[in-house]
């Protein structure tokens, strides 16, 4: 199962840093978007992928019985779901105030913190 | 006393919901920041005696043994970072009253403000990867919101920068650590020390590093990963880059330390002339941007860049020496520099603008500050006797001992370089007459706001002083520091020994 997962996390990113080379700034968050989950899988990948065995402990016993499946990377995935969920929202809130405010989404016309210096005149 | 080590992101975190329903009222919410602020600088002090008397100290959060729960853990490295966090968030706060508006308090400044130290204090003291990960979130999320609140345009503009490229470091840092869990089955940083030693994949163990350095480096802003800094740490305001020069860029050099002295001991060849290479031209690049730039703020913010490659620099020589250097260095750096952005305030207050090219006449109008501008810039470009003298001859001596000379050369360059910005900032701003005549002295300015301006300006003037001339029992402390970065049994001892008990 770790196979097509791991290929499926590969597209995901390689989709993602596609649409992040772009100038449009929207294209860029839905990159980030996929690669955000793409490191999900990641990490749910890392924790070994065993089917059909919730990690329940019977009763009366102490520890459950092998095999069972990792709770702890579904664990950190919820926490970095919610994380980047909050990251993004606040993103994509990011990006509407600047579209409201300057006026375009393309990063290259984005010069107001760095305005490119006047050329100076060849007598200085 | 485990819950000791709680404190320092506990505290920030009261005193953000204490201040946010009271945003309304601006002078309540400037006090109960500046008491939360005095609180974490007390329990900074308090850890750093307890570390010093008794060693490495771990507390386990809600009793799950060493590696199953989260640890917390105070070395000699975490306590002088916390306490250092602790004075710079007090400094700021003090200067946050006069220099913030109404209109920011009003949108949240001092609740973002404090989560921000909460995140910093969290990183600096947890021994989980991944809770390291989540502090740098918290601090992320704070910084975000810091950076653009007010809403102007040039913050929205330079925040998009800064969001975009710190995701990206987010993102590898948390598919980093998702392979490092993969690899080893633990996100305790002192059993990956173990557990990473006995993994047999040179090929998966090489690449997370790279990886690590990649995360950890854009936060640091080391070359060629820094553009998010110059782009957006003159946007908001001064209060706002102060906290954020001192702080921020500062946790990505803890964490590579961190990371590169516990987690990845052993593979010393590679990832060390890579963060070797990285370091000069971090210096280099920093510095020659500093030279190219007339604003007040840009040339301190580049100047950032070029003083985190000393920093690292100190961390890829990796001998005891250089580590002590590092930690000399950083302690230094961050007092200089949060003083230099809040000179830079009080000069676009009197003067009114950061342009050097439209203003100056500050050491006639008034030596006061002219004095705090001069300990503190003619100390980061490492004047004897002040404290950058006694940090950048730690890391060159380092080099020496290595016969690295043409680190030495670099070093001595950037040096030079630094001393040509800050002297051109000194020259335009301070000694060169204003050109409208319109600098006012600081009698003009509200006795309130008078205080509020200078107070932390002049504390850490002292402490830069004070690391200056009596560095003694400093370079000691970051010895000793060094010795336990090398040499992490005690960091062991402390976090995994518990299990026993």
């Amino acid at each position: 199962m770790e196979g097509p997962l791991a290929l499926v996390v590969g597209i995901l990113i390689a989709t993602g840093v596609y649409l992040m080379l772009a100038r449009n700034l929207l294209h860029y968050l839905f990159g980030l978007v996929l690669i955000s989950n793409a490191a999900n899988l990641a990490i749910f990948i890392a924790g070994r992928v065993t089917r059909a065995a919730p990690p329940l402990i019977p009763e009366g016993l102490q520890v459950p019985p092998e095999p069972i499946s990792n709770p702890l990377p579904q664990a950190l995935i919820l926490t970095a779901i919610v994380i980047g969920f909050g990251l993004l929202a606040f993103a994509l809130a990011l990006i509407a105030q600047a579209y409201k405010v300057l006026g375009t989404l393309d990063v290259d016309s984005m010069r107001i913190a760095e305005p490119i210096p006047p050329k100076r005149e060849k007598s200085l | 006393m485990s819950w000791l080590l709680a404190l320092p992101f506990l505290i920030p975190i009261f005193t953000a919901l204490a201040t946010f329903p009271a945003r309304a009222r601006p002078r309540l919410c400037g006090v109960l920041s500046i008491f939360g602020c005095t609180l974490l600088l007390v329990v900074t002090i308090a850890i750093l005696v307890l570390v010093e008397s008794n060693g490495t100290h771990a507390a386990q959060m809600g009793d799950w043994a060493a590696p199953f729960g989260i640890t917390l853990v105070a070395d000699r490295l975490s306590a002088v970072m916390l306490l250092i966090s602790g004075i710079v968030g007090l400094c700021v706060a003090i200067f946050a009253l006069s220099d913030i508006g109404k209109y920011r308090v009003k949108l949240g400044f001092h609740s973002f403000f404090q989560l921000l130290l909460a995140g910093v204090c969290g990183s600096f003291i947890t021994g989980d990867i991944f809770n390291l990960y989540v502090w740098f979130e918290v601090m992320l999320i704070a910084s975000f919101a810091l950076l653009v609140l007010g809403g102007d345009r040039i913050q929205l503009d330079g925040g998009i920068k800064y969001v975009a490229l710190n995701l990206v470091s987010t993102l590898l840092m948390l598919t980093s650590i998702g392979m490092i869990y993969g690899l080893t089955g633990t996100l305790n940083m002192a059993q990956l020390h173990i557990s990473l030693a006995a993994v047999d994949n040179p090929a998966a163990v090489s690449t997370l590093a790279v990886l690590f350095i990649c995360a950890f480096g854009i936060k640091a802003a080391i070359f060629p990963l820094f553009f998010w800094l110059p782009a957006s740490y003159h946007a908001p305001p001064v209060a706002v880059t102060a906290v954020f020069a001192g702080l921020l860029t500062k946790v990505g050099v803890y964490a590579l330390i961190r990371t590169f002295t516990l987690i990845f001991p052993n593979d010393l060849g590679f990832t060390h002339s890579i963060l070797l290479g990285t370091a000069l031209l971090t210096m280099l690049t920093g510095v020659l941007g500093a030279a190219a730039h007339y604003e007040f703020r840009k040339i301190l913010a580049f100047h950032i860049i070029s003083q985190i490659g000393f920093l690292v620099l100190g961390l890829a020589l990796n001998s005891p020496l250089a580590l002590a250097g590092a930690v000399f260095y950083m302690v230094h750096n961050i007092v200089a520099k949060t003083n230099l952005f809040l000179i830079s305030g009080t000069a676009q207050r009197l003067t009114g603008s950061f342009e050097l090219s439209e203003i100056g006449g500050i050491y006639r109008a008034s030596p006061l500050l002219s004095t705090f501008f001069f300990i503190a810039a003619f100390s980061l470009a490492g004047f004897p006797p002040l404290s950058g003298f006694w940090a950048k001859l730690l890391l060159l001596k380092a080099s020496l001992d290595q016969a690295a000379y043409w680190v030495v050369v670099v070093a001595l360059v950037t040096g030079v370089l630094t001393l040509f910005s800050m002297s051109k900032i000194w020259a335009e701003a301070f000694l060169k007459a204003h050109p409208k005549d319109y600098c006012k002295c600081l009698g003009d300015i509200p006795r309130y706001e008078r205080y509020q301006r200078l107070l932390p300006v002049a504390l850490l003037a002292l402490i830069t002083l004070l690391l200056g001339l009596v560095p003694g029992p400093f370079i000691d402390y970051s010895l000793a520091a060094a010795g336990e970065l090398l040499e992490p049994a005690g960091y062991l001892g402390a976090v995994l020994g518990l299990q026993t008990q």
